[in-house]
């Protein structure tokens, strides 16, 4: 007998308020409203998404959780019982959306940064010149230059860079997990400000290869939509080979959600699961990652930075000396609360490290060996807002990427229902009639705004530090200091606890 | 025009070829090749690079349209993400060949290693198909997704491939001349008896690649074909629970 599992959430109406417009139950992508004779709620449909909420013009609805649906239980949650019954009736693996939710450490909230007082004066940025470019890409070792004074001439052949005005980079995301309005917006935007979006590894719809000098291209085990022509449409190359929501494990869109344009833009047939497994089935060593690097180097006539992304996991620093000893321009290292469209959920929760002890981990490591110019480091999976971008970049990152921030700014409010296909706010959903509700250009707008807000925020911080430039930060862990953290955890972020001078 | 290879590393090769190819070469020989990776990597055009020696890996990888002949055996990883164009191998070759491979042909003489045509796609007119003449190692049409496989196996009376044969597979079709094992077939694919429409497939792209090799048509045609297929294009949608 299958029994239904408690709704999660109770959707109430006020039908005092209520003008009968049902302009909540067209917004629900989960058919959780219907209309008989009033606004009838369905709770179990209910996953939180908000778009009901916030599209009523009377703000006549609220949704609640349905806290007594499972009796307290400190050790019996209600989302343990509530896998448990879920795993009991189907013997399915479970499956999450969005980053890892639960309470572990968040080591950027345990790091304040410094500020000049009196005798390092601090720089005012509204009528100083504040510098947020950045290159990334492999810097070399010496420069050379020949001719006298007055006539010098760079002899030092330079790899190629990437140039960002802004230090936020859009992370990896494929069309077929979000919708291509989403795709869009992210694309215009990073053209307006400056940086770069990336694909995912979903292949590149052809409205978007005009952006092309503001997208990455990602190549991942799956090659979906991966040609020649796809390689060069883009301003860099990356090899997905981990994402830091589900290290590991690779990645699976089903074929329920390859329709038409997602088909031809990954260049598989409609309908079929488009498999892209954990690893590259011709990558098992630092030597098989350096031969698809060189490849793919080949491929684009070694005119583009290829960059490397991997998962952060215990072993971070070993292996990202290894990317970088692969030929590997940029790593991109994901943290554990990274965001994914699907993840087995015991993955997500439970595997990987914070990206905050990864990246000083890893830029430590590249130092001592030397190796730390070879190539740039982007880091994200949990950058929430520009004091997140300031501590990374002091810890030694040279640019982050932001998924879940930008998917927020478009309207996401975390309902972590991405899998479904259902999302009501066009964002990570195929279905035409909730794409369309994502307008893209203001999408673009709202995602512009935000890297607006966050570009000011971090110069009045650099002011406050006293410098006038985000390569000056890079890895100056000096300026920042830890609040409440162990031993330990100051140690391996390689910064002093506060309250302790130079 | 003639190129020699010989002490050349493979960026520097690739150069040549690519610097030669822009300046209207249309036909390329390349003698003492010894490994050197990535030839004719992302290549297009018509374009013919005959290769004297044994080149390295990812041979044709994210090729275009060029073919490319080898007059020896070459290694792993041939026609890696290949989207158009013809690869012919007088030899044998190595592992991972036609990985995401999801255009043009791939015609080998002798054996092939394992994991052969792993992540194989099609879509639409894009079509791929390797043909090998010798046995396959392990794993042959593994997490394929589209194109045309056809094992041969001239000479072997039987084991002309490998275990696990079309694991994970979920698109395309396997064709191996004789019979096969049932205990060497991954769980997801279903061997079945070829038809007249297969015969239609298989015997203009056979007549094509005996051609190649100068091999007697009626005599590759002296023997059935078992067929492959996968069960489901969605072998994993039954694994989770929302």
């Amino acid at each position: 007998m299958a029994v239904q599992l408690p709704a999660e959430f109770i959707v109430n109406v006020d039908n005092e308020r209520c003008r009968k417009c049902k302009r909540c139950i067209v917004s629900c992508g989960f058919s959780a409203l219907e209309f008989r004779n009033k606004v009838t709620p369905i709770h179990r449909r209910c996953v939180a998404c908000q778009r009901c909420a916030a599209f009523c013009p009377e703000d006549a609805i609220t949704i609640t959780e349905n806290q007594m649906a499972y009796k307290y239980n400190y050790s019996w949650t209600p989302e343990i019982r509530k896998n448990i019954l879920k795993q009991a009736a189907s013997g399915g693996v479970l499956l999450g959306g969005m980053g890892n939710p639960k309470p572990y450490p968040i080591y950027w909230d345990h790091m304040l940064i410094d500020a000049c007082q009196v005798t390092n004066p601090s720089i005012d940025p509204l009528r100083e010149p504040m510098e947020l470019r950045t290159y990334l890409g492999a810097k070399p070792d010496t420069l050379e230059f020949s001719g006298e004074y007055g006539n010098v001439k760079l002899e030092t052949e330079l790899a190629p860079q990437l140039k960002l005005d802004i230090p936020v980079v859009f992370a990896a995301m494929s069309y077929g997990a979000i919708s291509l309005n989403a795709h869009k917006a992210l694309a215009m935007a990073a053209k307006r400000m400056g940086t770069m979006m990336n694909t995912g590894e979903g292949g590149l719809h052809e409205s978007l290869v005009s952006y092309k000098d503001n997208i990455i291209v990602q190549v991942a085990s799956g090659r979906f939509g991966v040609t020649g022509e796809y390689l060069n449409n883009s301003a860099a190359v990356e090899i997905k080979i981990g994402q830091g929501a589900k290290p590991g494990i690779g990645g699976h869109l089903p074929g329920v959600k390859v329709g038409g344009d997602v088909s031809k833009t990954r260049m598989i047939p409609a309908g079929t699961d488009a498999l892209s497994p954990a690893p590259h089935h011709d990558i098992y060593s630092i030597e098989d990652l350096s031969q698809l690097i060189f490849a793919l180097k080949e491929a684009t006539g070694y005119s583009k930075p290829v960059s490397v992304k991997i998962a952060a996991v215990h072993n971070i620093a070993a292996i990202a000396s290894g990317v970088v000893r692969a030929g590997a321009d940029i790593v991109t290292i994901d943290g554990f609360r990274g965001g994914t469209g699907a993840a087995p959920v015991v993955i997500r929760d439970h595997v990987g490290i914070p990206v905050e002890l990864a990246l000083a981990a890893v830029d430590d490591r590249l130092r001592q060996e030397g190796i730390r110019n070879r190539a740039s480091l982007l880091i994200g999976g949990s950058i929430r807002q520009s004091a997140d971008v300031v501590k990374a970049i002091a810890l030694g990152a040279d640019a982050v990427i932001i998924g879940t921030a930008a998917l927020i700014a478009m309207g996401c409010r975390l309902c972590q229902k991405c899998y479904t296909g259902n999302c009501s706010w066009g964002i990570a959903t195929q279905r035409p009639e909730l794409v369309n509700r994502l307008d893209p250009h203001a999408g673009a707008d709202m995602l512009s705004f935000l890297l607006n807000g966050w570009s000011n925020e971090i110069k009045e911080v650099l002011g406050s530090l006293g410098i006038n430039a985000v390569e000056s930060l890079r890895g100056s862990r000096e300026r920042l200091r830890g609040i409440g953290l162990d031993e330990q955890a100051l140690k391996i972020l390689g910064i002093k606890h506060a309250g302790i001078g130079q | 025009m003639k190129i020699d290879a010989k002490d050349m590393q493979h960026r520097q090769l690739n150069m040549t070829i690519r610097d030669a190819v822009e300046s209207g070469n249309t036909g390329l020989e390349l003698d003492n090749v010894n490994g050197q990776r990535y030839i004719g990597g992302g290549m297009d055009g018509d374009v013919k690079i005959t290769i004297n020696g044994t080149p390295g890996n990812d041979l044709g990888s994210f090729m275009n349209g060029t073919e490319i002949i080898v007059n020896a055996n070459a290694q792993d990883g041939i026609a890696n993400t290949m989207n158009d164009g013809r690869i012919i191998i007088h030899g044998s070759v190595g592992d991972i060949i036609g990985y995401g491979m999801r255009g043009g042909k791939l015609y080998i003489k002798g054996n092939v290693g394992y994991r052969v045509g792993i992540h194989m796609k099609e879509y639409e007119d894009k079509v791929p198909v390797i043909i090998a003449g010798g046995t396959a190692g392990d794993f042959f049409g593994e997490y394929m997704a589209g194109g045309i496989m056809i094992l041969l196996g001239l000479g072997s009376d039987n084991g002309v491939v490998g275990d696990y044969v079309g694991t994970g597979m979920h698109g395309g079709v396997i064709y191996i001349r004789g019979e096969v094992d049932p205990r060497d077939l991954g769980k997801e694919v279903a061997a079945l008896e070829p038809g007249e429409d297969d015969m239609k497939l298989i015997v203009p792209l056979l007549k094509e690649y005996c051609g190649c090799f100068g091999f007697d048509f009626d005599e590759v045609m002296s023997r059935g074909f078992t067929k492959l297929v996968p069960l489901s294009h969605r072998p994993y949608g039954e694994m989770y629970v929302y």
